[in-house]
């Protein structure tokens, strides 16, 4: 049960989003933008780097809901998203995926972890402005999400057939269509 | 210098808001729902929050602009910041303060740290479930715009005078550009 009295029934930050509308605009817009964005990277990449800093926050909810929008964004490859987020050097994930998600990971440790050379191999393999710009703001955003669904203490269940179903709309549907109050 | 071309002459979060006025946009909203706009915890207190938390993560820039909200907010009680910044919850603020301060340090740590007696503490102490989590939120999106700004190494500004009139003009708008 979450720390505060979040409507019943809706679990992670669904709860919390729906606990104060005033707030879940700004977090719906902001996700919507950074995760189905098709400028540069792809809606399937956006969503591993996602799932990748969630699973490193230890955030069990993001990271589920992620893996799994992720998969249906990249022909229902469950393998391939759970190989990228669990040992991303070592996936099939393009080199300039590998390059942008070892900067996310340095910046879910600490925003000034992230050195020139980190910089450096992501341009050498061909990453923009724009995505470094995006890769870093994904990462800070779940450092952000992970946090408040955590630090509320809200429900999480465990079936994860619940967020494969979920995770299907997202792909399709995005972020605000499942928020009345952001349209 | 910045990871990214940014425009001469911003610092910090504004040079990087004006690199993608896409993202820009609901993460002012966001600050302004959350520090600014009317709320039963004080601007001041919330900014105090900020701060803590900024000053936790190393941010330079987020702890130097909003310790000089905080301090324009809180005026006469303005020596409050700096005792937050020098001993964290053992600083000379109310009980429930203190409580809150307590539920922010352990978000920026990670989530999952918060327990139910910090927050039963806060409860007994007068905080509301919807002052709990603004103080959740606030912890959550600074340990956010930290990232941001250090991750893609914005521009800061070294001397605190810098942060001065950033400050009174933050407490006195808030977070939203004013339309032209």
């Amino acid at each position: 049960m979450a720390y505060i009295n979040v409507p019943k029934g809706l679990s992670g930050i669904r709860g919390l989003l729906a606990f104060r509308t005033e707030t879940a605009r700004g977090i719906g817009i902001l996700t919507e933008e950074l995760l189905c964005s098709d400028v540069g990277i792809s809606r399937g990449e956006r969503e591993i780097i996602a799932a990748y800093v969630s699973l490193l926050n230890n955030c069990y909810y993001c990271t589920t809901s992620h893996a799994a929008t992720a998969k249906y964004h990249c022909d229902a490859d469950e393998e391939f998203v759970l190989k990228a987020i669990n040992d991303p050097e070592n996936s099939d994930l393009s080199p300039k995926m590998k390059a942008l998600m070892a900067i996310a990971k340095e910046v879910q440790q600490h925003g000034q972890n992230v050195q020139q050379h980190h910089i450096d191999r992501a341009r050498n393999e061909a990453a923009s402005d724009l995505e470094i710009h995006d890769a870093v703001l994904i990462s800070a955003l779940f450092c952000m999400s992970n946090r408040y669904v955590d630090g509320l203490g809200t429900f999480q269940p465990k079936d994860k057939s619940l967020y494969d179903a979920n995770g299907k709309i997202r792909a399709k549907e995005g972020y605000l269509a499942s928020m009345p109050q952001t349209k | 210098m910045a990871h990214i071309p940014t425009q001469p002459g911003l610092p910090g979060i504004s040079s990087l808001f004006a690199f993608r006025p896409e993202t820009a946009k609901p993460m002012r909203e966001l600050a302004h729902v959350l520090l600014y706009s009317e709320s039963s915890l004080s601007s001041g207190d919330r900014e105090v929050i900020a701060t803590y938390v900024s000053s936790r993560n190393q941010c330079v820039f987020c702890t130097q602009s909003h310790a000089a909200a905080a301090r324009a907010h809180l005026k006469e009680d303005a020596s409050i910041v700096d005792d937050v910044l020098l001993n964290g919850v053992n600083a000379s603020v109310s009980d429930k303060l203190k409580s809150l301060l307590t539920i922010a340090g352990k978000v920026q740590k990670g989530g999952r740290i918060v327990t139910d007696e910090d927050v039963a503490l806060a409860k007994s102490l007068g905080a509301t479930d919807m002052e709990i989590h603004d103080t959740v939120l606030i912890a959550a999106a600074f340990s956010m715009f930290n990232r941001y700004v250090d991750g893609l190494a914005s521009f800061t500004p070294q001397d605190p005078a810098d942060y001065v009139e950033m400050g009174v003009r933050m407490a006195s708008v808030g977070y939203i550009p004013p339309k032209s």
